[in-house]
């Protein structure tokens, strides 16, 4: 190869090319490579570290589930052909990958009842920030008003992004667990470029989707400007089957985290982003799209579209620098949704309601421990409790049951002291309810009378 | 037999009156894979989507029983908050959904069935203990809010991982969380600018070669800033008197990849880092290239500030049709108190913790740039892969990527190759290079995508074409350290080959591909009238 090359040594290739000053004239400090059973001991060694949910009764949430995914998403996302491709490029050969999007793309735009999907952004609170951008780009307006009711992540991901573009971003209190109508209203003018909101709220609570668009666009048009802001809406995807879908409650972009749908927890991702929209924003979506056309002998195909928006066309003048897809886990989103059914998915929206308040009535009905509100919630709840949350928590972990997550630790919202969030997922039976509500009771008993002083 | 190789993408009996390869033809089935795209009926089959198949009432889900008492609907959820509706997802059983997409599998190529030179994409291998290292439950079922405590193993990877990336680098301070080599590039550029306001500057510019990726430019307009384009000087790298026309002290940062989007590593790059500094600019590392440098040569070294790593690219993490991916990024001692949270940090007593306020009221850190913290699985896999290669192994194998694309690149330089498609600057290459059609255009009637589209009827994936844009007709190759000399010469004669057969009839080519599930599709149609989703009902 290297009389092919012209080149007397390997070394040559590289003193011909990089300059003398800046080669690395020693070897990396990494420790020495390893055999595959090696590699394979120390990762499972790491893995044994970690308390899983295979391991305890878990009731974390806040964001990301342990749902059950199905044994077929495996053995498709482990296919080489789903797995081991790039970016569909070159159409006639990635047929399979162009049509999964195609189809996810269907699946998400009946999901929340929206006209046009993209092949998915990187996850949920990204892309409510890429959600903004396509506001900001819609209306060159200078505020976004977000209900405090969206997950702190989402939140501050969106702040990070909106000081780059230099967006002033207005939070708007709840009231009663739910995002307060009347300041909700008073927050938005004509200035306001979008109007954001979370359903279910991160409190668990379900929000009056339809009575918050329809608030954003009279109080946006109200001041005079001819438009209404974007009404921007992070959805669960799971509770979809039995809540309004954002299309019907006027929303015009819905975005949200896809773990749920079939995707493994990962200790925070690898997931997708939904990203939703009506028919008006589709040439300022980010991402990938697939669109559906015919070959030359007039045979169904489907391509890359819109590709006008993308970075690699339009560079600074792209709708976004984004050029990911999610693509294997929006192919396990779609499977996990076909898997489900048209009636499944609302089977399994009923049978989350009805063990989500059947949790929180029996949790609620422990001494010291009350209904951070009374909203109608879905998938989530949240609790107070008149007892140190963090040694409350550490006397159900050693029973083996990981009651929540501790709200002030996650949002650090003075306001969230004494705060437990619960997730139900079908992996949750009545049992592991039960036995939740049994270990509470005991840890906040036991708590409240160590905080008596004696 | 096969002078052209791997035969995986011909001879669907139904096609034979189409112009195939004839040693492809021949050899199908000798080469024994079978399964090739496009190469039997079913792959030819008309389009269907799971929406258009099934049966009302078919279902393959069987849903837990309700075990908790029944409640009135209305008191659960009340009627003007439920859907009135269902969504109308698909009904079909386990095993048409199975049969489905199994089936649409087979109309994919991928890079476990052949040569995928992809220039700037660096396909190479993934290892399939990655894949079930990953899948061990403390990982694939660990949840991101799990007490510190109760995750040190998974803490104490990233751990490990950030401090091999800040070695490999040769910068210090490492964040995992960016989910892609673009996000890594927002938060380079949002880091560049927080450092500067904290500085009590506003600067208004960044500078990108015209050879820069288009994340490049597209990310610098998201950070609110506006985007110079410096030229490149005739031997391929940054053009040092239009960057020095252009530095001044209103630019906060140059982004550069090095070696380029041309494969050339830039000579003059302690010029250029002295330059921007200069100016009290920040120097960025768009990390796409790496593979061609690790172990050899650290961008830290060379003086840059940010660099984003794809862990994609280099680290092995499966590309997946498009994604995931992952992009940390790693920084210097002056950039490091603006890094995203949360941060992880090792206390006294080797236990680790993610802290989303690690400076306390007084952060200069720029925020979050995502939910929970990055693509965990996607970490699991690249260190994976580091903990295999160890040292050693991770500069043999950047040497072992360059040695293949020079390999291939002499290859293609030999006549009647040569005239056709020249390589478009120097001599030699690092881990890509870029070869123009335009000579091919002019003598032979046949453009850089016909040549794409005909490769695909040898079995190859095509190189990246059109970019980088200062090429005319370019054709960008990317061969990787994975493929054998056996591979990379087929590939050079089924170029050989095409260009052959372009002199006899250009028309091969560029009504070409023939074998393939579909052939050329109608793009423009497709964005005149966007058909996005299935109509159903």
């Amino acid at each position: 190869m290297l009389a092919a090359i012209g080149v007397g040594s390997l070394q040559e290739i590289f003193d011909r090319q990089i300059p003398e000053g800046v080669r690395l004239r020693r070897e990396l400090d990494l420790p020495a490579g390893r055999g595959e059973q090696d590699v394979y001991e120390h990762l499972r060694e790491l893995a044994e570290r970690n308390v899983s949910c295979e391991q305890e009764i878990s009731f974390l949430g806040a964001g990301m589930y342990d749902h059950y995914v199905p044994a077929i998403i495996d053995m498709l996302t482990e296919r080489s052909e789903f797995l081991t491709p790039y970016t569909p490029y070159q159409p006639e050969i990635s047929q399979g990958g162009l049509q999964v999007m195609f189809e996810y793309q269907t699946a998400i735009s009946e999901l929340t009842g929206l006209p046009v999907s993209n092949a998915s952004t990187y996850e949920g609170p990204s892309a409510v920030a890429a959600a903004g951008y396509l506001a900001k780009l819609h209306n060159q307006r200078t505020k976004f008003v977000l209900s405090a009711g969206l997950h702190p992540h989402s939140i501050q991901t969106l702040r990070t992004y909106a000081h780059g573009y230099g967006m002033q971003v207005v939070e708007v209190p709840l009231r009663d667990g739910v995002t307060d109508p009347d300041a909700w209203a008073a927050a938005i003018d004509a200035d306001t470029s979008a109007a954001i909101f979370a359903q279910p709220n991160f409190y668990g609570a379900v929000e009056d989707a339809a009575a918050l668009s329809a608030a954003a666009k009279a109080a946006g048009t109200a001041s005079g400007a001819a438009h209404a802001p974007v009404v921007i809406c992070q959805v669960d995807p799971i509770a979809l089957g039995v809540l309004a879908p954002p299309g019907s409650c006027g929303v015009d972009v819905a975005v949200g985290e896809g773990q749920s749908l079939g995707n493994r927890l990962d200790f925070g991702g690898p997931s997708f982003g939904m990203f939703a929209a009506r028919e008006e924003y589709l040439r300022r979506m980010p991402g990938r799209i697939a669109g559906q056309t015919n070959d030359v002998d007039g045979r169904r195909g489907f391509v890359l579209t819109l590709q006008t928006r993308e970075q690699h066309i339009r560079r600074e003048k792209a709708t976004s620098n984004i050029c990911t897809a999610q693509a294997l886990n929006a192919l396990a989103g779609v499977v996990y949704l076909t898997w489900l059914g048209r009636r499944g998915l609302v089977e399994l929206g009923e049978l989350l309601l009805a063990r989500t308040h059947y949790a929180r009535e029996c949790l609620a009905s422990i001494d010291g421990v009350h209904k951070l509100h009374e909203q109608p919630v879905v998938r989530e709840f949240a609790v107070r409790i008149d007892a140190d949350v963090h040694a409350v928590r550490r006397r159900c972990l050693e029973q083996g049951v990981n009651p929540g997550v501790d709200l002030h630790a996650l949002s650090g919202r003075p306001e969230d002291r004494g705060g437990l969030l619960v997730a139900i997922t079908e992996r949750r039976s009545r049992a592991d309810i039960d036995r939740l509500a049994e270990l509470l009771s005991a840890a906040v008993a036991a708590e409240r009378r160590v905080a008596v002083p004696a | 037999m096969s002078a052209i190789g791997e035969n995986r993408l011909h001879t669907d009996p139904g096609i034979d009156s189409h112009p195939l390869p004839a040693s492809a033809g021949a050899g199908a089935g000798a080469g024994g894979s079978g399964a090739a795209v496009g190469s039997t009926p079913l792959q030819r089959q008309a389009a269907t989507t799971i929406f258009q198949k099934g049966a009302p009432g078919r279902r393959a889900f069987q849903c837990p029983e309700l075990d908790v008492p029944e409640v009135d609907p209305e008191q659960l959820l009340p009627a003007h908050l439920r859907r009135q509706s269902p969504a109308l997802l698909p009904e079909v059983s386990e095993p048409e959904i199975v049969r489905h997409y199994v089936g649409l599998s087979k109309r994919n190529f991928d890079l476990d069935s052949g040569f995928y030179p992809l220039g700037s994409c660096t396909m190479k291998h993934n290892p399939r203990l990655h894949e079930r290292a990953a899948a061990l439950p403390g990982h694939s079922r660990l949840h991101p809010l799990q007490d510190a405590e109760r995750s040190q193993g998974a803490l104490e990877l990233m751990w490990n991982l950030q401090s091999a990336l800040a070695e490999i680098s040769g910068l210090p301070h490492v964040s995992l969380q960016p989910s892609a080599g673009s996000h890594g590039e927002l938060a380079g550029v949002l880091l560049t600018r927080a450092y500067h306001e904290d500085r009590g500057q506003t600067r208004h510019k960044v500078l990108t070669p015209d050879t820069a990726h288009g994340t490049n430019p597209a990310t610098v307009t998201m950070a609110g800033l506006e985007v110079v384009k410096v030229a490149t000087g005739p031997h391929g790298g940054v053009d040092i008197d239009d960057l020095r026309a252009k530095a001044d002290e209103d630019v906060a940062c140059l982004m550069l990849t090095n070696p380029n989007t041309l494969g050339l590593f830039d000579p003059s790059i302690a010029e250029i880092a002295e330059i921007v500094h200069g100016v009290g600019a920040t120097l960025y590392y768009d990390g796409a290239n790496l593979n061609a440098v690790m172990g050899l040569s650290r961008p830290g070294d060379m003086g840059f500030d940010i660099v984003h790593f794809n862990l994609h690219k280099s680290f092995t993490q499966p590309h997946g049709g498009g994604g995931p991916g992952s992009g940390p990024i790693a920084v210097s001692d002056r950039i490091a108190p603006f890094l995203p949270v949360p941060v992880l940090t090792r206390s006294h007593d080797g236990s680790f913790a993610l802290e989303e306020d690690p400076e306390g009221p007084g952060s200069k850190s720029i925020g979050r740039l995502r939910g929970f913290q990055g693509n965990y699985g996607c970490f699991v896999r690249s260190y994976a892969y580091i903990c295999s290669l160890g040292a050693d192994g991770l500069r043999d194998a950047s040497e072992t990527a360059v040695l293949n694309a020079n390999y291939l690149l002499a290859r293609l330089r030999e006549q009647p190759i040569a005239e056709h498609l020249p390589l478009a600057y120097g001599e030699l290459c690092m881990h890509e290079f870029v070869l123009s059609g335009g000579p091919m255009k002019r003598a032979l009637g046949i453009k850089t995508l016909d040549l794409a589209k005909r490769l695909l009827d040898f079995g190859f994936h095509p190189p990246t074409v059109y970019f980088p844009l200062l090429v005319e007709e370019a054709l960008m190759v990317e061969p990787t350290e994975t493929e054998t000399k056996e591979t990379l010469d087929s590939f050079a004669q089924a170029i050989a080959a095409i260009l052959a057969e372009a002199a006899e009839d250009p028309s091969l080519a560029a009504e070409a591909p023939y074998s393939t599930p579909v052939r050329r599709l109608d793009e423009v149609g497709a964005a005149k009238n966007p058909v996005i989703r299935e109509t159903l009902g």
